[in-house]
């Protein structure tokens, strides 16, 4: 298996609020630490971007935030003008489609099409020679996508175009979309679980959907917020103890590790699971104990994703 | 009836699921429904799977996990967006050869559940049915998760604006884009599209966005209805959220749009607090590990038990901050904290947990976390 900084395209997904955009942005901020050009994707409005790095905004520009390291928030209206930008050469019929009611219209209602363009626009990110004049590739690009559910449907839009439009330029779009996506060789998936029952099942189910139904591969899978093993078996008597003490401090302190231990052991429990129920190699990220993460925070975990 | 709304990822699943289960614990005679493709919801009950209609929960889990079942009846179900959407095209089309057109047409078929808000929009549908039957003393909604707890509210107004939409008219008319279309066309912008398109994907649009036009009379009256329905004073939306700088203010911004939107707001949730064990805990870990040691007889577990307390305190102090934050905005003391509890939550057991602080008074609340949990 090749490594996954060294595809072009990594598309992390996994259930909502597991950590799928500081794992996007750890592996960007990895391959960006190894030397190569790398971009991290937000799709539909997400502002994560702009706090850890403190800027007022990230849009549909590619800005560069570190060494290497870019990023952009893909809209599906700017990419939509954008597509119909490159694909009509004459200025005169592009200003009368975009001032036509029917185009602004089927923009705007055909169910499917911002998430088409969405992926368009992705793929356009992953070329090496880019079809948006004077714009440089990238070594890797790396997308914070939709959570489950949500996540499956919109990896599966260029399939379904494909065979809805039986003729004609979309239809080749849409393949040359799925065909990128599905090239295990050049695209790569990442699930972001958590240590727990439920999202260690939906991460199995959601491996399934995608090695099955999109056809992508799966070539990991990160079990993020992970506590440290700070207590031994042998340790909880003498936690029991300290935690009917008298002591002020030492009461709550002795319960606050006895809550750990426990946690930490059922998660370890679901840690064994996952690595029974998912094909994928499973690597483990730590629990960070900050009020919010920050940059630092961030390098930290680059430097566990790979 | 009872909405869960909130952000991905913060229990919305579990808390709907647990307020269901509390309520028929009461007597109550309950069904919760979750949109959610994700299957969490018969996770959380321990059914192996839920259709497109409501089952009932197994009595004995209710023995099994030692919760008295207080003569309530526990109904589930999960929503099956496609299978609502084919149920509301049934109802509202005007004639069988609509009806037909609409289910055998391909952008239907494979792209319905891909139509802005349609998924929220038969989660209302499919609440507005079963509330109509009325055989239910409470229902539960689990909204689907979606990055912006508002396209949820917004789902009936954008839906019935798409098919009222002014530019479907351009497909309408006599004159308009399908005869263009089956007369070769004598507009440039169309003939533009056509390029960038291919002719039989338009062609399918326009008999997709035609065959929608007849439904549009019965569309709008139904989503009048569900609208009110989410207004009447019976019905109740509850905020959940999780204790993180961002839950916290996605919940604040979503609280505000629904005072703005006049809906009955009745309280919210925050799960997985990490409470203050002792609000006067040694402030420096040195000292703090003196006294463990002194009472643990042994260095190096002191001292592991100190950082462990010093990482605990620092997102015990950011959830207090946070929940106090989300409590001056909101302007309102309907908050309730469900702590991080040490063992996972995925079953009745767990839920029954879970209720103990959902279902307790502040004051009481409070003396149970202070006994220790």
């Amino acid at each position: 298996m090749r490594d996954l900084l060294d595809k072009r395209l990594v598309i992390v997904t996994g259930k909502g609020g597991v950590g799928k955009s500081t794992v996007a942005l750890a592996l960007g901020v990895a391959a960006a630490e190894r030397g190569k050009r790398a971009i991290v994707c937000e799709v539909a409005a997400q502002e994560g971007l702009s706090r850890v790095f403190h800027r007022a905004e990230v849009g549909f520009h590619e800005v560069e935030m570190a060494d290497n390291l870019w990023a952009i928030s893909i809209d599906p209206d700017e990419s939509m003008r954008e597509y119909v930008l490159l694909q009509l050469k004459v200025k005169a019929m592009r200003d009368l489609l975009f001032r036509s009611r029917i185009f602004n219209y089927l923009a705007a209602a055909t169910p499917g099409l911002r998430e088409l363009v969405t992926i368009g626009k992705i793929w356009e990110l992953a070329q090496p020679n880019r079809k948006v004049r004077g714009a440089r590739g990238y070594d890797l690009v790396v997308v914070d996508a939709p959570a489950t559910g949500h996540g499956v449907g919109f990896l599966q839009t260029p399939r379904t175009f494909a065979s809805i439009a039986r003729v004609g330029p979309i239809r080749a779009q849409a393949e040359t979309l799925d065909a990128y996506l599905t090239d295990h060789r050049r695209t790569g998936v990442a699930i972001v679980a958590l240590p727990e029952e439920m999202p260690v099942n939906e991460t199995a189910t959601l491996e399934r959907a995608l090695t099955d139904e999109v056809g992508t591969s799966v070539d990991r899978v990160y079990l993020n917020g992970l506590y440290p093993e700070r207590f031994a078996p042998d340790d909880v008597p003498k936690l029991e103890r300290g935690a009917s003490s008298e002591e002020p401090g030492v009461r709550p302190a002795c319960r606050a590790a006895l809550s750990q231990s426990r946690r930490a052991a059922g998660q370890r429990e679901q840690l064994t699971r996952l690595e029974e129920l998912v094909s994928a190699p499973v690597r483990t990220l730590p629990f960070v104990f900050k009020p919010q993460l920050e940059i630092e925070e961030v390098r930290g975990l680059a430097a566990e994703v790979d | 009836m009872c909405i869960c709304a909130g952000s991905g990822g913060v229990g919305k699943t579990t808390t709907a699921a647990a307020i269901a289960a509390g309520m028929a614990a009461e007597g109550s005679k309950v069904a919760v429904l979750t949109i959610d493709p994700a299957k969490r919801l018969a996770d959380s009950l321990g059914l192996p799977e839920l259709g497109n209609t409501e089952r009932q929960v197994d009595p004995s889990l209710f023995d099994e996990a030692g919760v008295e079942s207080g003569g309530g009846e526990l109904w589930a179900m999960m929503l099956d967006p496609k299978a609502t959407f084919d149920e509301v095209v049934r109802r509202h089309a005007p004639d069988e050869e609509t009806r037909e057109r609409i289910l055998s047409n391909r952008i239907y078929q494979q792209l319905s559940s891909a139509l802005a808000g349609s998924q929220e929009y038969m989660a209302m549908e499919k609440l507005f049915e079963i509330w109509a039957e009325d055989r239910y003393d409470l229902l539960v909604l689990d909204t689907p998760p979606s990055r912006n707890a508002l396209d949820f509210l917004d789902a009936p107004r954008r839906l019935t604006q798409f098919i009222e939409g002014r530019a479907l008219q351009v497909f309408l008319r006599p004159t308009g884009f399908a005869t263009k279309l089956i007369g070769g066309g004598t507009s440039m912008a169309f003939s533009v599209l056509k390029r960038i398109t291919g002719i039989d994907l338009l062609q399918d649009l326009s008999e997709f966005f035609q065959a929608f036009s007849g439904m549009v009379g019965g569309f709008q009256e139904r989503a009048k209805r569900v609208n009110e329905l989410l207004a009447d004073d019976q019905t109740t939306f509850l905020v959940v959220c999780g204790p993180q700088g961002e839950p916290i203010s996605e919940a604040v911004y979503f609280h505000r749009k629904l005072v703005e939107a006049e809906l009955p707001f009745g309280g919210v949730i925050v799960n997985k607090v990490h409470y203050d064990l002792d609000e006067e805990f040694p402030a420096d870990v040195g000292s703090l590990s003196a006294a463990l040691e002194a009472e643990l007889g042994d260095r190096d577990l002191a001292e592991r038990v100190a950082a462990n307390f010093a990482d605990y305190s620092t997102l015990a102090q950011r959830d207090r901050r946070n929940v106090r934050r989300l409590a001056n905005e909101m302007r309102t003391r309907a908050v309730i904290e469900v702590p991080y509890l040490d063992d996972d939550v995925h079953d009745l057991a767990g839920l029954a947990e879970i209720n103990r602080y959902l279902f307790a008074s502040g004051a009481s609340e409070r003396e149970r976390i202070a006994a220790g949990r």
